[in-house]
């Protein structure tokens, strides 16, 4: 993380090093290191830039165009010989509120689902920085392990764990009956979506944090207990704190998946249970309302990345007082 | 009764013994000093004091009080680590702070109580500071500062200036001192520096492999070392061992492996037959070109070896018939030649027999 980034400033500030004959080396190297840099930087950049620059300029054209008469996209230019492009489609976004609650409800599943994982991840991440480099690498190869087998298998398999005839529906209801209160389904439900949801993002949540926790020096824990403080307080004032880096890298990347997933909610979720990556496929796929879909597209991606830019921005402010 | 009271305490890792049977007491207001060679177990006693590790056997008391079941948090005693151990997250104010509100002091006093404590390591105005913007000397003030916050009865030190360059070492070294008088609390300070030993302490236990070679008042420990290992460990020193010929109550007659008889000094009452060693600091030899007469001195004719030129004083390494090298300081003088002798010169090294102090092995 952002921790373990040289700071040049405070080092040049403090004297250590003379800045003067620094820079001058630098001076020297530039022509020739940023060669180096472009010829190395350049393939995955033209990737980037035809496999998502591209596709998401496209998007937002078809955002613009209005949906053909058969789905996809009625042609660029009408019969007069005009250019249509409009803004239909985002007032649609806009004035009809069912899609802005698909989106609050989607923010809040992916919110309940960064808060899951981070409540069972951060104990894992904790103990598998403290256990011995023996079993290290194994206890992180279980975390990954998930990902040998397909995701919808995994998905698939949840199907058959909370399905009506399983034992973990039968012992929840048969305990529910015991108090006299009515079977619930386990499965085609909220729950089940906020379980898988949790399930498949676990593993995003404990790396980063391990890779973080992973690096904390004990003496810091030593001297605080020194100090006066409590296992909580030092967990509290020490440890969570420096985690933060940690925690937001975390965040990030089990929110914003989880934000446009489309494949829980449509195997395991209810009626109800319809996020925005649901909506996306429906617009694309059956009511094939593309520049609609676009539009919900666009909006989810706008709103990942102001999140990742605030991630980054608070992860940076934290980093940025640390050495 | 003692501040802090070390009885028979042993510290086991496996079959090694890093800390083995130490008893010792540090007296409230003491500057107290743990000196000794790398692994000598000095660290792991202090954890053992601070409560981070327990003794395998043996008590540790404070003010009269067994610690064995107070966790480290709860023991009034602070350390200052090696590594600082800053909180890199705090500033320099919140740092200091940190164990005035662990210990639940009102926040109105907080304020003043920081205030003073860093007015006593001299960092006035830095309280917004980030470790990161500190140097390493500034760092250990603050690590001090965040010790004494909170009046412990006892600080303890482990190699805190290790990590700084000698000028630093030294200007820190007599503030250490100023702070330890002014405040007034005990220091256990463990260094394997035997000058910083020298120079800060009221007491040093020396260590050796886990175990307690001498304690004592510097002088004691520079002048009467009671071991070899002590002699050799605290500055440069000369040994020479062999049996003993003869002694009678207060002299004793060496022949000295590879130098020949020699005469010492001796309170103790040594057998004749038994082995001996001498410890001569090499600052109580006198080297001249002509040998003393009429003098009950030792002395030993020889050559110059090689020497080292350090400014205020030439060491000189002198090669006795024998094949002993004995190692002369003699101070340089202000005027006319800088040094009194070249290599190769033939030289008569000589010292009194109260000069050396008698080891007996
Ligand atoms: N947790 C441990 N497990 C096994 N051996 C240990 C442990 N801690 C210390 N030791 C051993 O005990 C001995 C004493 O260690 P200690 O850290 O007390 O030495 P020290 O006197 O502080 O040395 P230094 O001046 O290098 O810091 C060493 O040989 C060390 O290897
Ligand atoms: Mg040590």
């Amino acid at each position: 993380m952002g921790s373990s980034a040289p700071h040049p400033e405070p080092l040049a500030a403090r004297g250590e090093r003379e800045p003067s004959t620094r820079e001058a080396g630098e001076g020297r190297r530039k022509p020739r290191a940023s060669l180096g840099k472009w010829l190395v930087g350049a393939p995955p950049l033209l990737y980037l830039l035809v496999f998502f620059a591209a596709p998401t300029l496209i998007m937002v054209l078809a955002s613009f165009r209005s949906p053909g008469e058969f789905g996809g996209l009625a042609p660029i230019v009408d019969e007069t010989g005009k250019l249509d492009l409009n803004v239909d489609s985002y007032v649609r976004f806009v004035t009809e509120p069912v899609f802005a609650r698909v989106f609050v409800k989607s923010a809040w599943y992916a919110t309940l689902t960064t808060l899951f994982c981070l409540l069972l991840a951060y104990p894992l991440a904790t103990l598998i920085a403290k256990s011995s480099r023996k079993y290290r690498d194994l206890l992180l190869l279980l975390v990954i392990l998930p990902f040998w087998s397909n995701f919808l298998i995994r998905i698939y398999a949840w199907m058959i764990i909370l399905g009506p005839n399983a034992a973990l529906a039968k012992l929840v209801n048969g305990t529910l009956a015991l108090f006299g209160a009515a079977p619930v389904p386990l499965l085609f439900s909220g729950f089940a979506v906020l379980v898988c949801l949790v399930y498949v993002s676990l593993p995003f949540m404990v790396l980063p944090l391990y890779a973080n926790l992973e690096k904390h020096d004990q003496a810091l824990l030593d001297a605080a207990q020194d100090l006066g403080a409590n296992a909580w307080q030092r967990f509290w004032r020490v440890t969570f704190p420096l985690s933060l880096p940690g925690v937001y890298a975390g965040a990030a990347l089990v929110f914003i998946p989880a934000l446009g997933i489309f494949a829980i909610p449509d195997i395991l979720g209810g009626p109800e249970d319809t996020l925005i990556g649901n909506l996306i496929k429906q617009q694309f796929l059956e009511t094939r309302d593309w520049p609609f879909g676009s539009v919900l597209s666009i909006v989810l991606t706008v709103a990942a990345l102001m999140l990742a830019g605030i991630a980054a921005w608070v992860g940076r402010r934290g980093a940025g007082r640390r050495a | 009764m003692a501040l802090l009271d070390i009885q028979g305490v042993t510290r086991r890792f496996g079959d090694f013994t890093a800390v083995d049977n130490v008893s010792l007491a540090v007296e409230a207001g003491e500057f107290f000093t743990l000196l000794g060679p790398s692994g000598c177990g000095k660290t792991t006693l202090l954890r053992m004091i601070a409560g981070f590790d327990l003794p395998d056997a043996g008590r540790i008391l404070l003010n009269g009080e067994d610690l064995a079941d107070s966790p480290p948090e709860l023991r009034p005693v602070r350390t200052v680590f090696q590594s600082y151990a800053l909180f890199p997250h705090m500033s320099v104010e919140g740092n200091v702070a940190f164990p005035l509100q662990m210990a639940r002091v009102p926040s109105g006093e907080r304020k003043a109580r920081i205030e003073a404590a860093l007015e006593d390591v001299r960092l006035q105005g830095f309280n917004r500071r980030y470790p990161h913007e500190l140097s390493g000397g500034q760092k250990q003030r603050v690590a001090i500062a965040r010790a004494l916050v909170t009046h412990p009865t006892m600080l303890l030190l482990d190699e805190p200036l290790a990590a700084l360059d000698a000028k630093l070492r030294e200007d820190l070294s007599i503030e250490l001192i100023n702070l330890q008088k002014e405040v007034g609390i005990a220091f256990v300070y463990v260094t394997h520096d035997q000058t910083e030993a020298l120079a800060l302490s009221h007491r040093i236990a020396v260590m050796n492999r886990g175990r307690i070679e001498q304690l004592d008042e510097p002088s004691k420990i520079y002048g009467f070392p009671r071991t070899r290992f002590v002699a050799d460990f605290i500055g440069h020193c000369n040994l020479f061992s062999g049996p003993i010929r003869e002694a009678n109550g207060s002299l004793a007659l060496v022949d000295v492996d590879g130098l020949g008889p020699v005469r010492v000094a001796t309170a103790t009452s040594a057998a004749g037959g038994a082995r001996g060693t001498i410890a001569l600091r090499p600052e109580k030899i006198r080297i001249a070109a002509e040998a003393p007469s009429g003098t009950p001195d030792n002395h030993f004719h020889g050559a110059v070896r090689d020497l080292l030129y350090m400014g205020d004083v030439t060491v000189y390494r002198v090669a006795i018939e024998g094949g002993t090298i004995v190692e002369a300081l003699l101070a340089n003088s202000q005027s006319g030649r800088a040094k009194f002798f070249e290599v190769g010169d033939a030289v008569d090294v000589s010292w009194p027999v109260g000069a050396g102090h008698f080891i007996v092995e």
